[in-house]
Formats: structure tokens, C-alpha cells, sequence
């Protein structure tokens, strides 16, 4: 693979790490905690919002977060040719 | 039959597996010693990724905890997740691809230096030692309370089990104990969970019904909240501990997960590098199931548990209410001598102290189910510790066997010699992982602060900055990891155990920037990489040949399985 492939490879790789561990914060250490008291004002269920999210709901973002970039980066290796065989 | 019986025959038969599964899965050589060959599929890396991981702690104490903190035991239900997602995306797929047995390998590899492995192999030894200890000690805990055994007599019973399955099969007997582990202890967990939430809300899935109504159309949660406050405590689902504190806290554990080494090793076990990423993503799956359960446990429990004693007399406590005296784990005192149980916040006028963990173990009989489903908890719990007690033998026994015997003392040594000279490291920490289990030293208590506050202030940083800043060097890498170590270590002496300076004047008013010792490893991290970037730009960038396998290691491709060399 080119040089230059490999920095644009990289860069993308960045690129979706920086989006997702963006998420990753938010609703962990932001609606579960910074932003707890303003969430708790919604209530779905017998749910506090920010309480659900601290104990529940970053939980769920979490295992998604990694699904999506398991997914991005299978097609991300394919595109650039760097998959395993 | 009895719940005696039972327990007899539920731990008897899982034992059984356990030892069945370890002479089918034997291992023949160092690498399937330490990475179970390099040919584990996935799904089963998440399970036993999943088992390994949920420890005594996790299964026994952690659903207690969460039901006296309310809201606060948030810092375990996302430290102990969000770990995850840093090491599918950050750490997994890059060592995987890097290609070797162990963490300390990575670091003396990447850092050209055999002193950065020696530091890596000293802090991989420390935090599994104290980690194992708290293992040891919860098999004796749960053998003494179900099967009516000595402490001590569960403890070596614990040991020869382990001690039969890690030593013979290494990481792939454990790796296939650890599958069978985790559907015994995922299974146990949730049967009572689902009881009770039927029981209390008629929603069959605990998660929904913690946030559904009782038969009196309260919501439970609001339910709850006036329960708590009525009698003094703060509502359920707010907190009392400061935020920056819960902050620090779950940010520790969150990096100190992504950087135990027992975790770590675990992602060498898969072929490839997107088996590596994919099965992180199923180890959390798998552990989420336990983890978004136990706050619906918390919850159910705790209302139960306050409707049931609060304020009724005690001649009219229900039998598992005796039952759990007898342990000292519940006692009551009558201090006004009416005769009658008061469970209030303000501690000169309560009357029951309540161990975190009669939660989980006491919560089938508190509900009633059958003498099965109580028996059912003893076999799961012990299935927890013991997976988590083999996955931190093993990087016991490869860091001295590999890392220090095969990398630096021993380098001529066969992989026939390297096998047995595993397999007694293994033996070797099996002893003394009982001994602590036994006369447990006064630190293991402080195992979370401990374990994961090293693990966030010295690995993490160190393997996150090898693969994501090439300019990063042996003199920075060392540096960090040493001040990350020695200032945690010293906040943790001070503030936890007391062992510097006068205990008086260190109670949490005097905790620096109000962080507890268990957020610390936080604070740790920083220092660490602060001062890695700061000795690393006044000295040399390291060699081309390193830059280069850090670009190597930035690309899937090529990676063939875990080897050694």
C-alpha cells in the first residue's frame, strides 16, 4: 500500500475513534453525570433520565459504540486493502 | 430438599464440568499455554472474556453496593463497562496485531528497553496478586456460607480446583472453564433476578421493571425515593458523593479496566485483528447482561428488604432474617429496647446493620423461590470467582515465566523447559494466592482502589501512547509510568490505608481536589502522561526500527497468530 494510503487510512481510522469516543463521553460522564440534574427533569417511565442513563442507558450507548466501529473499520480495512485474509 | 442438598449437588456438578472440560482442553505447548493457540472464536473469547472479568466482587457485592449507594453505584455500573469501549477501539486490535503473549512484552518491545519491562512485569505482578487474593478469600466466603465449611477449608478447596484447571491446561483449559463459567454464573444471577421483578412489578425483564409500577400504581423508583427519605437517607436516585469525586471515580475504573492485564491477555487468544475488535464488542454484551440486571436488583431488593424489617417487631421477622444473623452479616440491635426494628440513616438510633452482600446472596430466600434457585446463587458465585481467579494466575505465571525467565534471565531456554517452568510459576501462585486468601493482608480490602488506580496510572497511558504518538520514547515511557505509579501508590498509603502520616488528619475533608483514594488512579493518569510528554521532548525519539513497528502494528494485515520469539 502507498504512503499515502496509509495516512489517509490512518486519518479515517482517527476520524471515527474522535466521533465515537465523542459519544462515548456523553452519555457516560455527561447525561450519567455533569449533566445528571438537568436530565433528571425528564422522566420516561419511572425513570429519571440522567439516573437512567448513569445505571442503564450509557451501558446500551456502549455496546453499540463498538459494534458500529467493529462494522466501520471491517469496511474501512477493505476499502484500503489491509484486511486479513 | 434442602437448600443444603441442593447446593451440594448444583456446586458438585459444575465442579465436575469445570475439571472436565480442563482434561479435555490440555495444553501441549507454551502457546497454547498462554494464549490458548491463538484459535479461540469470538463469541467464546467473550464469554470467557465476560467470566474472566466478573469477579466475586462483580456477582456477590457489586448489586449491594449499588442498592445502599442508589445512584452513586453508577461509578461501578459505568467504570466497569466503559473499559470496554476504550479497549475495542484503543487497545485490543493493535496488540493483537502487535502480536505477542503479554502486556509486559508490548511495553519492553515498544519501549526498547528491558527496565520498562521490568517495570510492566513488577506492576502486572503486583495488581494480580492483590486482585487474587479478594478471589481466594470470596470462594472461602461463599463454601462458608452455603456448604457450612470453614473459611479456610473453602479457600483450599478453591485452590485445588484452580490449581488443577490452570496448571494442566493453562489459558486454554482456562479459556473453555471460563465459557462453562459463565453461563453457570449468568444463569444463577438472572433466575432470581426475573423472579422478583414478576414478583414486584409483573415485568419478566428486570431492566424494564425497575422502572415500572408496583400493584399500588407507584412508580418503584418514586417508591423507593420516599422510602429512603422517610427513614433518613437521600433520595434513591440522587447521589450524595461529590460530582468531580464520582467523575474521578469512574474514569479510574473505566481506564484501569482497559489497562488490567488479565483483561488485556485475553484479546491475544482470537486469529485476527477484527476478531479482536468484534469480540471486546461481545465480551461486553455478554457482561452487560450481569451489569444492567444488578441495578434492577438493587432496587427490588432494597424496597423488599425495607417494606419486610422497617419498623415491624422483631419476633416477627421471617426466618432467612435468623437465618442471615447467624452469619453476622445482619444484626440487630434493640438500643431503645422497644423491641421493634429500626433502619434509619442516623446511626446512634439504628438498629440493623446490613452486609452488602445478603443482597444477592439472601434475595431468593427474602423473595421466597424455591430451595434450588438459592442454591443456584452458591454454584454461580463460586463459578465468578474462579474464573477470575484462573485469568489473573495465568499473567501471574507468564510474567515470571516468560517475561522474566524466557525475556531476560533465561533467554536459551526450550518451549518444553518454558511450558514446565509456567506450570510451576502457576503452581507457585496458586499457593500463595491462598495464603493470602487465608491470612488476607489489610490492602486486599482496598483491592478496587488498588488494582485499578495502578492499572489507569501505569499501563494504560504507556500502551495508548505507544501506538497513537510514535514520537514517544524509552526515557518519557518509563518516566510516566514510574511518577503515574509512585504518586497513586502514596495518595492510596496515605488515604486509604493509613500507612503514611497521621490518620486523623487525612479523612476526606483533606483528599487533594476532593478526589478519593478510589478516584486517584484518575488523577495518576495524568501525571503520567504529563510527564511522559515532557521527558520525551527533551530527549532522543526512539529508533526507525520501532517507528516502524508502530506503523506495523497501526495496520491490520499480516498479523498471524500470537507468537513467540
Amino acid at each position: 500500500m502507498a504512503a499515502k494510503d496509509v495516512k489517509l487510512y490512518w486519518k479515517t481510522n482517527l476520524r471515527y475513534l474522535l466521533i465515537l469516543l465523542s459519544i462515548w463521553f456523553a452519555v457516560s460522564f455527561g447525561a450519567g453525570i455533569l449533566f445528571k440534574e438537568q436530565m433528571d427533569l425528564i422522566k420516561i417511565a419511572g425513570f429519571p433520565l440522567g439516573f437512567w442513563f448513569a445505571q442503564q442507558g450509557s451501558i446500551y450507548f456502549f455496546i453499540a459504540i463498538i459494534f458500529i466501529y467493529v462494522r466501520l473499520m471491517n469496511k474501512l480495512d477493505e476499502e484500503f486493502d489491509v484486511n486479513e485474509h | 430438599m434442602s437448600i443444603q442438598i441442593w447446593t451440594y449437588i448444583l456446586v458438585g456438578l459444575s465442579f465436575a464440568l469445570y475439571i472436565g472440560i480442563a482434561i479435555w482442553a490440555r495444553a501441549g505447548s507454551t502457546k497454547e499455554f498462554y494464549v490458548a493457540g491463538g484459535g479461540v472464536s469470538p463469541v467464546a473469547n467473550g464469554m470467557a472474556t465476560a467470566a474472566d472479568w466478573m469477579s466475586a466482587a462483580s456477582f456477590i457485592s457489586m448489586a449491594g453496593l449499588i442498592s445502599f449507594m442508589g445512584y452513586d453505584g453508577a461509578v461501578f455500573l459505568m467504570g466497569w463497562t466503559g473499559g470496554y469501549v476504550l479497549l475495542a477501539l484503543l487497545l485490543a486490535p493493535y496488540l493483537r496485531k502487535f502480536g505477542k503473549f503479554t502486556v509486559p512484552a508490548f511495553i519492553g518491545d515498544r519501549y526498547y528497553s528491558n527496565t520498562a519491562r521490568t517495570v510492566a512485569v513488577i506492576c502486572a505482578l503486583f495488581v494480580s496478586f492483590t486482585y487474587v487474593a479478594g478471589q481466594m478469600r470470596g470462594v472461602g466466603v461463599v463454601f462458608s456460607r452455603f456448604l457450612e465449611v470453614d473459611i479456610n477449608t473453602g479457600v483450599y478447596i478453591g485452590m485445588a480446583i484452580v490449581f488443577f484447571y490452570a496448571v494442566l491446561g493453562g489459558m486454554k483449559g482456562i479459556t473453555y472453564t471460563q465459557v462453562a463459567q459463565f453461563c453457570v454464573l449468568i444463569f444463577a444471577f438472572m433466575v432470581p433476578a426475573i423472579f422478583i421483578s414478576i414478583q414486584m412489578t409483573g415485568n419478566p425483564i428486570p431492566q424494564l421493571g425497575f422502572g415500572g409500577t408496583t400493584q399500588d400504581g407507584i412508580y418503584l423508583l418514586d417508591k423507593l425515593n420516599g422510602l429512603n427519605e422517610e427513614l433518613g437517607f437521600s433520595a434513591y436516585t440522587s447521589g450524595t458523593k461529590d460530582m468531580f469525586d464520582v467523575f474521578c471515580i469512574t474514569a479510574a475504573l473505566m481506564v484501569g479496566t482497559a489497562g488490567l492485564p488479565h483483561v488485556i491477555v485475553r484479546f491475544f487468544t482470537v486469529p485476527k485483528v477484527k476478531d479482536a475488535r468484534l469480540s471486546a464488542g461481545y465480551a461486553l454484551a455478554f457482561i452487560a447482561v450481569l451489569y444492567t440486571t444488578a441495578p434492577a436488583v438493587a432496587v427490588f431488593a432494597r424496597t423488599n428488604l425495607i417494606e419486610t424489617v422497617s419498623n415491624e417487631s422483631y419476633t416477627s421477622m421471617p426466618q432467612w432474617f435468623k437465618n442471615w444473623e447467624k452469619t453476622g452479616l445482619l444484626k440487630f440491635e434493640d438500643k431503645n429496647a422497644d423491641g421493634i426494628v429500626q433502619y434509619v440513616a442516623d446511626k446512634s438510633k439504628n438498629e440493623l446493620t446490613i452486609d452488602n452482600d445478603i443482597i444477592v446472596l439472601a434475595n431468593p430466600e427474602i423473595a421466597r423461590l424455591p430451595n434450588w434457585v438459592v442454591a443456584l446463587v452458591a454454584a454461580g458465585g463460586l463459578a465468578a470467582a474462579l474464573s477470575t481467579a484462573a485469568g489473573l494466575l495465568l499473567v501471574i505465571s507468564t510474567s515470571v515465566s516468560h517475561d522474566l525467565l524466557k525475556k531476560q534471565l533465561m533467554p536459551k531456554m526450550s518451549d518444553k523447559t518454558e511450558l514446565l517452568t509456567a506450570r510451576i510459576s502457576a503452581m507457585f501462585a496458586v499457593v500463595i494466592a491462598g495464603y493470602f486468601g487465608i491470612h488476607p493482608p489489610g490492602f486486599v480490602a482496598s483491592v478496587v482502589a488498588l488494582a485499578f488506580g495502578l492499572a489507569a496510572a501505569s499501563f494504560f497511558p504507556a500502551i495508548i501512547m505507544g501506538i497513537f504518538y510514535k514520537r514517544m520514547n524509552k526515557e518519557g515511557a518509563i518516566a510516566g509510568m514510574v511518577s503515574g505509579l509512585i504518586i497513586t501508590l502514596y495518595y492510596i498509603a496515605k488515604f486509604k490505608l493509613h500507612w503514611i502520616g497521621v490518620e486523623a488528619n487525612d479523612g476526606p475533608e483533606s483528599w487533594w481536589f476532593g478526589v478519593s483514594p478510589e478516584g486517584f488512579g484518575t488523577i495518576g493518569m495524568v501525571v503520567n502522561v504529563v510527564v511522559a510528554l515532557i521527558v520525551s521532548s527533551l530527549t532522543q525519539p526512539p529508533p526507525q526500527n520501532v517507528q516502524s513497528m508502530v506503523e506495523e502494528i497501526r495496520i491490520p494485515r499480516g498479523a498471524g497468530s500470537a507468537y513467540n520469539h
